[in-house]
């Protein structure tokens, strides 16, 4: 299936990518021919079949329900962009 | 000394024919004079890996030393390492400080291994030539004009130029075994679940493994004793015991049955790699194994199953690169969304971006069943010609890359060539089954590498496997006459 530029820029926004205006038009071929290989899946017949999540087919484990974390937060932080009395700092959000 | 197998050097630490202090630093001068031309690190950790060997040679004089304490390796700059920059060679992570070790590190430093430093490879192990790191591409050392493969090319191309006797890598879709084929070293993926996933920088994790990159399989079975085994703090984790995967290296092959898949021997095979697999299994023969042929019909759709399940997961994964709590983070940023899209776009880059925008389409509204769902059912079909493979023979066969390596930046301006290059890896990560790559010839001067793929958790078959045609072949001991 080919993309068209209002599908690249949608796919961008969902994805939180800036994808420059000089960039869409190449995206746009990239992306549709990377869908073109993919499109070879419709053919492969799969009624029935049981999608496979995990190879052997494990299932979630189970713990204890009691605490397991440590309070790391200092070094944690250390390495955050912006940070304020153990808060991560974003722009203003609400006006 | 470089020259020297892992398991040789271990001897030799034993004997106390060398310190690890010695060791260590002659691959550190080693790295210095010859890393600059191959770019296969990203980050040396001289000070902190001289202390480790300083400790190391402390721990044998007191009697307490495993057999691998004191030997240098290199990670993969994927594995977190607390307070060494992990950057999964992108420079969204240019400024990661790792707060913590992967399991994997951990054990490993547990059992006394030395880190020489972090290697390089594909941005968040996205790519099948080591081009599309923010440090720049890595170099084949059989000629520095060819890649060495990817994901994990910088493991790859340290253990072949011999700056570090073994190294870890992981392989999402053939991200040890190609960079292996193509730098005539032995790269094992083990089974899914059977090597700890968690402090492993995740692409696509219900592909994602962890393995050994070394010189010989007899090496990568030292190393799978120490990398190998159930972690509570990963979910996928498989509980079952670890055996000691050096106890039967030497059990001969009379018997072995070998299953030969014909979609593995079709078009788009070089005709001289074809001929140098061939000559591999001819000796397998003469070994005593017998020839099956074996049919995976559905070789053919893993690729397009694995360009939709490996970018949706990935591009879950990489949500958490958002500028906020780590990693890069844009200039003056307007508002929250122009943090979020400025950050990512300017710190991930092109291929990141382009499986990221894949992954999303994916498993956006209204395409889930189409795509993804869909996916999963092909996986099924692919694990199921395994399973069938498997009732009729013990391991298969074949080539592990369809060509002896190209040219830097033959493929970069074209994904999906670069994609089908890994038509003979992708099946077995989608099937969750592990393989092996072992050198088994040259093809205009360039390494190629013989695949075995074995049944679940058979990792002690395929290392015996391959240790076997290595006692009779000398591909595994051969070094890029630069380098020797």
């Amino acid at each position: 299936m080919a993309l068209d530029k209002e599908d690249v820029i949608k796919i961008a926004h969902l994805a939180r990518l800036q994808v420059a205006d000089s960039e869409v038009e190449a995206t746009t071929e990239r992306l549709s021919s990377i869908l073109g290989l993919i499109e070879q899946l419709q053919a492969a017949p799969t009624d029935g079949v049981e999608p496979m999540a995990h190879p052997t087919d494990a299932v979630q484990r189970l713990r204890e329900d009691v605490v397991t974390e440590t309070n790391h937060r200092e070094e944690y932080q250390q390495i955050a962009p912006a940070t304020e009395e153990g808060l991560y700092l974003v722009p203003k959000v609400i006006e | 000394m470089h020259t020297k197998t892992l398991k040789a050097l271990s001897d030799a630490l034993s004997a106390g024919e060398l310190s690890s202090q010695e060791l260590t630093q002659h691959f550190l001068d080693r790295i210095k004079q010859h890393d600059p031309g191959v770019n296969s690190f990203i980050t040396v950790t001289e000070e902190q890996a001289l202390a480790q060997a300083k400790a190391a040679d402390e721990q044998r004089a007191a009697g307490n030393a495993t057999a691998l304490t004191g030997v240098p390796i290199a990670h993969k700059d994927i594995f977190c390492t607390q307070g060494v920059k992990t950057s999964c060679a992108s420079k969204m992570l240019d400024n990661f400080i790792a707060p913590y070790n992967a399991t994997v590190v951990e054990k490993m430093n547990d059992a006394g291994i030395v880190t020489l430093g972090k290697t390089n490879m594909d941005e968040f192990a996205m790519g099948s030539s080591n081009e599309t790191s923010f440090y720049g591409p890595v170099k084949n050392p059989w000629s520095t004009d060819h890649v060495p493969g990817g994901s994990s090319g910088g493991s790859a191309a340290a253990v072949a130029a011999r700056l570090a006797p073994a190294a870890t890598g992981t392989d999402t879709g053939g991200s040890i075994r190609q960079p292996a084929s193509l730098c005539g070293i032995t790269g094992l993926k083990p089974t899914y679940g059977r090597v700890s996933r968690w402090g492993m920088i995740a692409f696509a994790s219900s592909l994602d493994q962890a393995g050994p990159m070394t010189q010989t399989a007899e090496d990568a079975a030292l190393l799978m004793n120490a990398m190998a085994g159930f972690d509570p703090k990963d979910s996928t984790s498989t509980d079952i015991e670890v055996p000691d995967y050096t106890a039967d290296l030497n059990q001969p092959l009379n018997g072995l049955r070998i299953g030969l898949p014909k979609q593995f021997f079709e078009d788009g095979l070089d005709a001289e790699v074809g001929k140098v697999v061939q000559e591999a299994i001819a000796l397998y023969e003469k070994l005593g194994a017998t020839l099956v042929d074996i049919e995976l019909p559905n070789t053919h759709l893993s690729i397009p199953a694995y360009y939709v399940v490996a970018p949706a997961e990935a591009s879950s994964n990489l949500s958490r690169f958002d500028g906020v709590r780590f990693g890069y983070r844009c200039k003056d940023p307007a508002d929250l969304e122009d943090l979020y899209k400025r950050s990512r776009g300017e710190g991930f880059g092109e291929e990141v971006k382009r499986r990221i925008m894949i992954g999303t389409y994916a498993l956006s509204a209204g395409y889930y069943d189409a795509y993804y769902l869909k996916a999963q059912k092909v996986r099924r079909l692919i694990k199921n010609d395994f399973d069938e493979a498997f009732k009729s023979v013990d391991v298969i066969m074949g080539p592990t890359s369809p060509n002896a390596g190209f040219k830097l930046g033959e493929k970069a301006s074209d994904p999906v060539s670069m994609y089908l290059s890994d038509i003979y890896t992708i099946s077995v990560n989608m099937a969750g089954l592990p393989g092996i790559s072992i050198p088994a010839g040259l093809s205009n001067r360039l390494p190629v590498g013989l695949q075995i793929i074995g049944n679940y958790f058979d990792e002690a078959r395929l290392l015996n496997v391959a240790h076997r045609y290595q006692q009779e072949t000398d591909w595994h001991a051969q070094v890029p006459a630069a380098f020797a």
